[in-house]
């Protein structure tokens, strides 16, 4: 309970005694390049292969013989942008974003880097924490649609080039009863858990104490409590809102 | 100046500080000396801000830092420049970036002002061609020097300085405590300096406050040091040989 208590002030304080919003501006688009941009790669080989063998494993699963073939489009398209892309992608994306957060804040912190920013008059949560949960907040349901889509191609390749599905039926598959909603779902979930992950691990890697071996400590703990907390989030998501 | 006044921080039930008082006056090299553990650097984050003491307040030319304010405390702070004892530059920044860092954020000049600034600095502090050399390609003495720099670039009023010469060279170690001293004396600011370097002491000490075990028990000039009745004092003086030897040869017999 401490600990919430002290993360919610965290939080909290990333919005008083800002600097100016020029200042923002530039560490900002850094983060989106650091966080979203060099992400991208291992997103995208992720959500391709996730497509891939979630079209193969479907098949795999269907047998009988009067569920036609589109199904195992329709089952990917609905696994992907429910579940597939916004909540496996935020697995990846604590693992790598995450990690780096913690361990980056966390040897600032040991190095006295925060304290030169405190000494300074400078609020060191809000000028080091806001342009990552900002960024965070901007580029990972970007990351999120392309997830989407690349899992959707993934299955594709898979289930048409290996003569799993039919071209046609794969995209009739697609478009048959979508469901709009499920996409703004999707959404809402990406920015929740860019939250989580960016936030979560600022605070653990903003609070190390001790040395190289915190670190090491400390980024592992805001993986851990990442995922953690976007588990939890994605089930009080789908019980709050499908 | 500063004035500190019955300061008290404890760590887990454990009293650290125990009540510590004291002057540190402007254009003077003020050092704060004693053992490890005695609480040398937590004295000075409470001076700082960076740790709240349990007791006491700290006064910046009669303004209460202690108590002040969320606005007054950061004007206080954009006063301030520090020295950390591992330079704490930022490791994502190369050295000029790291000397135009408080200007940028802080103030609003011009590019070409800020940089001729960051140039003066760099060349009060003895370093020349080194702007895009990054804090992983310099010495440890040179990253004291940047440190020195940046923190002396928004014409900083008070300077504090958390064990300069830890690892560095005895030759190193003296260029800086000497360039710390006339940077106080040239700017006419407030140092005040954390050591437990007997060299230093005797280079740069106009005011030197020694602390045991939480308590400050000896204040004066580097001038008294030696002649000191105070048995704490005289143990941690006279711990190394050449200490030892200075003291026979000043009082024969």
């Amino acid at each position: 309970m401490k600990s919430i208590g002290k993360y919610i002030l965290f939080i909290g304080s990333l919005f008083v005694n800002r600097e100016r919003f020029k200042t923002y501006v530039q560490l900002t688009l850094d983060e989106c390049i650091n966080i979203g941009i060099n992400s991208l790669v291992l997103v995208s080989i992720v959500a391709t292969f996730i497509g891939a063998v979630s079209t193969i494993q479907t098949a795999y699963n269907l047998v009988s013989p009067l569920i036609p073939d589109y199904v195992i489009s329709q089952v990917v398209r609905d696994l992907t942008i429910l579940e597939l892309a916004p909540s496996i992608t935020a697995i990846v994306f604590a693992g790598k974003v995450g990690s780096n957060i913690a361990g980056e804040l966390g040897t600032m912190r040991i190095t006295e880097q925060i304290d030169a920013l405190e000494v300074m008059g400078i609020n060191s949560v809000s000028y080091l924490v806001f342009p990552k949960v900002l960024a965070s907040l901007i580029t990972y349901p970007m990351l999120v649609v392309i997830a989407g889509f690349l899992s959707i191609m993934g299955g594709y390749l898979a289930g048409v080039y290996t003569g799993i599905v039919t071209e046609a039926d794969y995209i009739y598959g697609l478009k048959v009863d979508f469901i709009e909603f499920n996409v703004f779902f999707a959404m809402i979930k990406s920015f929740v858990f860019a939250f989580l992950v960016s936030s979560i691990s600022s605070y653990k890697g903003y609070y190390t104490t001790g040395g190289a071996f915190e670190v090491g400590k400390a980024s592992t703990i805001a993986v851990t409590n990442s995922c953690i907390a976007i588990l939890l989030a994605d089930y009080l998501l789908a019980q709050l809102l499908l | 100046m500063i004035e500190i006044d019955n300061i008290k921080k404890s760590f887990d039930g454990k009293e650290v500080l125990k009540g510590i008082s004291g002057v540190f006056e402007k254009g003077k090299t003020n050092l704060i000396i004693g053992a490890s553990g005695t609480g040398k650097s937590v004295l000075l984050k409470c001076i700082v801000g960076l740790i709240k003491p349990d007791e006491g307040t700290v006064f910046y030319d009669n303004r209460d830092f202690t108590n002040a304010d969320r606005n007054l405390k950061t004007d206080i702070r954009r006063e301030i420049g520090m020295l950390f004892q591992g330079g704490a530059l930022f490791d994502s920044k190369n050295v000029e970036q790291n000397v135009i860092f408080p200007l940028n954020v802080l103030t609003q000049m011009p590019l070409d002002e800020k940089l001729d600034r960051v140039n003066f600095c760099l060349q009060r502090v003895g370093l020349e061609n080194v702007n895009k050399k990054m804090p992983s390609e310099i010495s440890g003495g040179m990253k004291k020097r940047v440190g020195i720099a940046r923190a002396i670039v928004n014409n900083s009023s008070y300077l504090f300085c958390d064990e300069p010469n830890s690892g560095l060279d005895p030759q190193t170690a003296i260029t800086i405590d000497n360039l710390i001293k006339e940077i106080t004396e040239e700017f006419n600011i407030t140092t005040i300096v954390v050591t437990h370097d007997m060299n230093s002491v005797m280079e740069i000490g106009d005011y030197v406050m020694f602390l045991h075990e939480g308590l400050k028990v000896w204040e004066g000039s580097d001038q008294n040091i030696m002649k000191s009745q105070v048995k704490e004092l005289n143990d941690f003086v006279f711990a190394n040989k050449m200490m030892r030897t200075v003291r026979n040869e000043e009082t024969p017999g």
